[in-house]
């Protein structure tokens, strides 16, 4: 650790607590149908997307309504992605001639996509074409993030005071979305990006000899512009199998410092949006400032393990921070930093390989993720997922005191708490189970890369990530063998893998989604009750406090036992496997 | 079932359009702008000498060489793939996972606590210190810098750090009969500094520094 890099983390802070307010409350604005300057020149375009959907964007949904069309968009995307996918041989703009993957490889990756997960068992520059890139994946970077931001704004219209018992339109808040906010920042976005090194290109193979006359191709791609919402939307599917850590994705320090804050502008962003929806901008910093505490705390231990170095460099006699898998660039500061916000915010991008990260390193994005992604969290259900644990603790404080909990001046009942409890332990129960099936199965060993508690880490990380629709891994685990020969021929995958994985991703997405939204529409229209000496308010240092108490809690009791089986033994010991 | 089959046409129609613009028109727009705009950096910043392709600048390339066997022809190892040694009048990449490869990348997923992994960083200390050395006489284990034994994450990672290029700079010097002043000057000149002043590490791009050399040398 170094005065410089803390220097480093403590700037790029500020900037994001600087922008925070300003696009929260540009987002508010959006979803309240405010003036915004870009709607004077997106305006027709977004009449125009109404008309040809044939939907009518005033009409007010009640949760289910909201729900089902959350999942039918859902449904036709994944079809739409699976096809091309499927069809990419016939497709244009497949210069390298890839096939189609297995069908087996392709469900989990369109499952991943879809969910906003982005869990990658295929190596995207030997496996897919650049229409498949750019018109499958990348229009799913956009839309799974605009539907995870239109549930979180539906749960905060529930919540809010607002005097109807239905939480707006699917429609209007996805297309907005789309046009708004998510479609100017990522245009912004990649040009700067491409200014800096970052590829976009429809060109094939760029073939040359090196100075000692050796033979070596580069793969170029429309990089850029995928790139960018792959970050922004908390996506972090790569172009490349190497994601952020190519050099074609993320150039130098300051393309990284950027792809950084497209990570966590938007879920750190919508604490201010739903201050302002509700009508309370304190309300939002507070959950922003449990969010950052836990966020600095991941920061701090990461930083320190990776600069420590790891046990095999020191029996070797090595010195200095563990430079295994990260890139000269980043070095170990940027390295930490990048890794700490893409588990944290459910993004998964990498720009160092996760596997190689010492033990305790490595198990604090394990740990990012088993808190239920709540600590900015993917864009818009992390902020939800963080709604239902701020429920969790308001009740458990009101158990403390005996007084019916409220929230907001909301009373919350037995309903409430129930979906709760489904939104915050069905997904843990879920990892848990996959986790130990795959161990337990001959099946599941196949796919594990290294041996000893590491092999076991690789599994938990894989389950963990999948079911909380992450998408980062410890890469040597597999699904998905490919030969060396040339477009998917002979390639193979492990179908207990990529069918138990696609699971956890559906698994994970619409057993959150569901009761986020079953809550908003449970509370939506309920009457307000004045704010008595017995309340729990939620915007004070000691409610703070008792968020995260309750987070780490749910968090630890869970997964403890499994930690210590793979990242803990290794960070204890000073033994090699 | 109405309302439902509304839903359906709906989905149906919203992810056709929105494939349509977000997965073709965006794409392509940003394409053609940065094809005009800057047009060498979205082809990827490809380098050229006397009017050929030598490589990118953003990707790590070999500077090692065949060793040609007393018959003439390069040796091979029992896999048959040629056995490589150090091009010493070169400063050498951090080794790498995937043979350079910039276009089939991976990482090496080497454990923290691997005794694989404790073997590779072993084998590679060892050929540093002894292609090193013999340079730099007082060169010890422990000033190996970390970079030079571990492999990147991209496998083509074009940089080095400082120390690694100042270590290395012994050997440039004597092999190309440079002083120490003048190869510490490319080095500085070669120099990448850190995003805005603060963000990323310094680093030394290999290939512009080795271009640089060749440069000098035969002038």
């Amino acid at each position: 650790m170094s005065v410089q890099g803390w220097v480093q983390i403590v700037v790029f802070l500020a900037v994001l607590t600087a922008i925070v307010p300003l696009l929260g409350g540009y987002m508010a604005r959006v979803y309240q149908g405010e003036r915004i300057v870009l709607a004077r020149v997106l305006g027709p375009a977004e009449r125009g997307f109404y008309r040809l959907m044939r939907v009518d964007a005033t009409h007010e949904q009640n949760w289910k309504q909201y729900a089902r069309s959350v999942v039918i968009f859902s449904i036709a995307s994944w079809l739409l992605l699976y096809l091309i996918l499927r069809l990419q041989g016939s497709l244009p703009f497949n210069p390298s001639h890839f096939g189609a993957m297995p069908a087996d490889v392709t469900f989990n990756t369109t499952t991943s996509f879809v969910t906003n997960t982005n869990w990658q068992f295929y190596a995207g520059e030997t496996t897919l074409s650049n229409f498949s890139q750019m018109a499958g994946l990348a229009v799913q970077n956009f839309v799974s993030a605009a539907v995870g931001i239109a549930v979180v704004i539906a749960v905060i219209r529930g919540v809010s005071g607002r005097n109807l018992q239905t939480l707006g339109n699917f429609w209007h808040d996805l297309t907005r979305t789309l046009l708004y906010v998510l479609l100017p920042i990522a245009i912004i976005g990649s040009l700067v990006l491409v200014s800096q090194g970052v590829v976009q290109s429809l060109s094939g193979l760029q073939h040359y000899t090196t100075i000692e006359g050796v033979k070596q191709a580069l793969t170029l791609g429309p990089v850029a512009s995928q790139e960018v919402i792959k970050l922004l939307g908390t996506n972090g599917g790569g172009f490349f199998n190497v994601n952020s850590a190519m050099p074609f994705e993320n150039a130098n320090g300051f393309t990284n410092v950027i792809e950084m804050m497209l990570m966590l502008a938007i879920p750190a962003s919508l604490t201010a949006t739903y201050g302002r929806m509700v009508g309370s901008r304190r309300q939002g910093w507070f959950i922003y400032a449990a969010m950052g505490t836990m966020f600095i705390a991941a920061v701090a231990i990461v930083y320190g393990a990776e600069g420590h170095g790891s046990v095999a460099q020191h029996l070797a006699g090595i010195g200095g921070g563990n430079l295994e898998g990260k890139e000269t660039r980043f070095g170990i500061t940027d390295s930490s930093l990048f890794n700490a916000v893409s588990t944290v915010t459910s993004t998964g991008a990498v720009n160092a390989a996760m596997e190689s990260f010492t033990g305790l390193g490595g198990s604090i994005p394990m740990a990012d993720m088993m808190t239920g992604e709540v600590v900015f969290g993917g864009v818009g259900t992390g902020l939800a997922s963080m709604l239902l644990f701020v429920i969790l603790a308001v009740f458990i404080a009101g158990l403390m005191v005996g007084r019916t909990p409220e929230f907001l001046g909301k009373k919350i009942g037995a309903r409430e708490v129930k979906l709760v409890m489904i939104g915050t332990l069905a997904v843990p129960f879920a990892i848990l189970m996959a986790v130990a099936w795959s161990i337990a199965s001959k099946y599941g060993l196949r796919s594990i890369f290294n041996g000893g508690p590491q092999g076991f880490s690789e599994t938990l990380y894989a389950y963990t990530s999948q079911s909380q629709n992450n998408g980062s891994a410890f890469a040597g685990f597999t699904g998905f063998v490919q030969p060396n020969a040339p477009g998917n021929s002979g390639s193979f995958g492990f179908t207990f893998a990529d069918l138990l994985g696609g699971g956890a991703m559906f698994f994970g997405r619409f057993v959150t989604i569901i009761p986020m939204l079953a809550v908003g529409g449970a509370l939506a229209g309920r009457r307000l009750t004045p704010i008595g000496p017995g309340t729990m308010r939620t915007d004070s240092g000691t409610f703070v406090v008792l968020l995260i108490g309750v987070i780490l809690l749910v968090a630890l009791l869970t997964f403890v036992p499994a930690l210590l089986l793979g990242p803990i033994v290794q960070s204890l010991s000073t033994q090699l496997f | 079932m109405r309302a439902l089959r509304k839903e359906l046409l709906a989905s149906a129609i919203a992810i056709v359009v929105f494939t349509i613009v977000l997965g073709l028109a965006y794409p392509l727009f940003i394409t053609g702008v940065s094809q005009v705009a800057f047009k060498n950096k979205a082809q990827g910043s490809q380098v050229t000498l006397n009017g050929r392709v030598i490589g990118s600048r953003l990707i790590a390339q070999d500077f090692q060489r065949p060793v040609i066997g007393r018959n003439g022809r390069p040796e091979v190892d029992r896999d048959g793939n040629p056995v490589l040694t150090p091009d010493v009048k070169y400063f050498q990449s951090r080794p790498s996972q995937s043979g350079y490869n910039p276009s089939a990348t991976a990482f090496s997923n080497a454990g923290p606590n691997g005794a694989d992994t404790n073997a590779a960083i072993r084998a590679n200390a060892k050929a540093y210190l002894t292609l090193e050395r013999r340079y730099d006489p007082s060169l010890t284990l422990s000033q190996v810098p970390p970079d030079a034994v571990q492999t990147s994450a991209s496998g083509v990672d074009p940089d080095i750090t400082l120390d690694n290029a100042h270590i290395q700079a012994h050997r440039i010097a004597d092999v190309r009969g440079l002083s120490a002043d003048q190869v510490n000057q490319l080095i500085n000149d070669n120099t990448n500094g850190r995003g805005l002043g603060l963000f990323g590490e310094k680093t030394v791009n290999v290939l512009d520094l080795n271009l640089a050399l060749d440069k000098e040398t035969s002038q």
